[in-house]
């Protein structure tokens, strides 16, 4: 009989296996922290009970406001998307290192990090102290946030794009902007398309927020609403979210469906 | 030579330094005639043909194309003077995404604005002259399918439509059939030699198939170690002149 041991096919990864337990050792401790007791939870529980019974029914009474902070809220979502996007274009050029050199990438990529390092309504809150409160404010700060998202996708895709079209076309002579148009746009249409309305999306959820800090839409009526118990109203309100938010997803599937018919194959 | 279309002098391409890929060619082309470039895989015969149109930039030496030395341009005279020249690529390299004939228009971005060309505004001429290529290379038809939606032997037809429409004083193209089956490859050949001499233009192409090569060109380059071993006649190609190319002898056999 050979007596040597069965060959191994998969060799046991010890750093892998002490992640896992210092990540279950984590939580167990920021478990103990949290100060969890049973009758914590049943006084939730009530408290929860008490406020949904003062939400219902919801009252839209005072649907004037309701309506005037939701068109502000669509006002900031789409002037901050179309405005973010279309700084998002260039920026997310100049980040891509397949086509452009260190010193431009850098500035780009930084600009771009530094978009994406704060909250938006953190970003909201210096816009307020600069440009005062309002619509204005809110606008300011959702475009910079899409910077961040979308020049970072942007700048992704490009580094994705195959190299050899863009050879080609440079071969034949074609200056940098006709290399762009015909060599890498094409390239990423689809990609940037479907980024661009999901940053949308993400917008119109984060402008019902950023009135909370006094940057316009909704969320200034929503904050002052719980700050007063007219708890119905809130109900109201966030009834309202709801159906903005499902119709800015069908939008979004609508402008996606006009141009998956030249876009089709993209999706491998 | 006198009066040549492209001469290369003393080109040198290292990529790694102190380990030249290219050693010293000197080459000249007639302004006309079909030049098949021989050798085996990574003697730098794909270095070569990219340098002259600096895909690839030379580590010395000059490429001399229409009394300018192209190693020698800043990049807007570069730029125009790759105007001049086709190039065919072994992948194709068409932009997969856009139309036939969007790849073939793209012939012509080097003369075209780009505010035109993004709105696909081109000249009507350039556009008869693709609906005429399109004939000519097989794809009547096809103008307005995706390049991704063709056969290998199409999308080479494409390609080599899109480099004839630059309206180029010299067509190289890089290992044009390696990607493709036998018959296609002929069919191929066969179209970039008559473009060639239709248009009156030199055409230089790569490959390794030594039999393609001397079934079509007029004269064979053959490379090894980064310098060239042969340069005549295909006729005058015998087995001494291979095992020099190649090295070895058993798969002469």
């Amino acid at each position: 009989m050979n007596v040597t041991a069965p060959r191994v096919a998969f060799p046991p990864n010890w750093r892998a296996r002490a992640a896992w337990i210092a990540l279950v050792l984590y939580i167990v401790y920021a478990c103990s922290l949290l100060d969890f007791t049973w009758a914590r939870f049943m006084v939730g529980l009530d408290n929860g009970a008490r406020f949904i019974g003062r939400m219902l029914p919801p009252n839209f009474t005072r649907w004037e406001i309701l309506v005037k902070g939701l068109t502000e809220s669509i006002e900031i979502a789409i002037l901050a998307s179309v405005l973010g996007i279309l700084l998002s274009l260039p920026i997310g050029l100049f980040a891509a290192r397949n086509l452009m050199p260190l010193w431009v990438t850098w500035p780009s990529r930084i600009l771009i990090a530094l978009c994406r390092s704060f909250h938006p309504v953190i970003v909201a809150i210096v816009f307020v102290k600069a440009l005062g409160f309002g619509a204005m404010s809110g606008i300011a700060a959702l475009t910079v946030a899409s910077i961040g998202f979308a020049g970072k996708l942007f700048a992704e895709a490009i580094e994705e794009i195959s190299l050899k079209q863009v050879e080609a076309v440079r071969a034949t002579g074609a200056p940098f902007m006709n290399v762009i148009t015909y060599g890498v746009l094409p390239q990423v249409f689809g990609r940037f398309l479907g980024f661009s309305t999901y940053q949308l999306d993400s917008n119109l959820r984060n402008s019902t927020m950023v009135g909370i800090v006094g940057a316009g839409g909704i969320g200034g009526a929503l904050f002052a609403a719980f700050q007063r118990f007219d708890y119905d109203f809130v109900c109201a309100m966030l009834l309202s979210i709801i159906l903005l938010i499902f119709a800015g997803e069908v939008v979004a599937n609508k402008v996606r469906a006009i141009f998956v018919e030249r876009t089709r194959v993209d999706e491998e | 030579m006198e009066n040549a279309a492209l001469s290369i002098r003393d080109l040198t391409k290292e990529y790694v330094r102190g380990k030249p890929v290219l050693r010293g060619i000197s080459l000249d082309f007639a302004g006309s005639g079909f030049t098949a470039i021989i050798g085996p895989s990574g003697t730098g015969k794909s270095t070569l043909i990219r340098c002259i149109n600096r895909l690839v930039e030379p580590t010395a030496g000059s490429v001399i194309f229409e009394n300018q030395d192209i190693v020698a341009l800043p990049r807007r005279a570069l730029r125009l003077a790759r105007r001049q020249i086709g190039m065919v690529f072994q992948e194709y390299n068409l932009v997969e995404r856009l139309t036939v004939m969007e790849n073939l228009l793209s012939g012509r971005l080097g003369y075209v604005a780009p505010w035109k060309a993004w709105l696909r505004r081109f000249p009507q001429s350039d556009i008869d002259d693709a609906f005429e290529l399109l004939d000519v290379v097989g794809l009547a038809g096809f103008a307005n399918q995706r390049a991704d939606s063709l056969s290998g032997g199409q999308r080479q037809r494409v390609g080599i439509a899109r480099a004839v429409m630059q309206r180029p004083r010299l067509l190289l193209a890089d290992e044009p059939t390696s990607s493709l089956d036998p018959k296609t490859s002929v069919e191929i050949m066969t179209l970039l030699r008559d473009l060639g001499r239709a248009k009156k233009i030199p055409v230089i192409v790569n490959m390794h198939d030594v039999e393609l090569a001397k079934r079509f060109a007029d004269r064979v380059i053959g490379m090894s170690g980064g310098v060239v071993v042969y340069d005549g006649a295909p006729s005058g190609l015998n087995d001494t002149d291979l095992k020099s190319i190649y090295g070895g002898e058993d798969w002469l056999q």
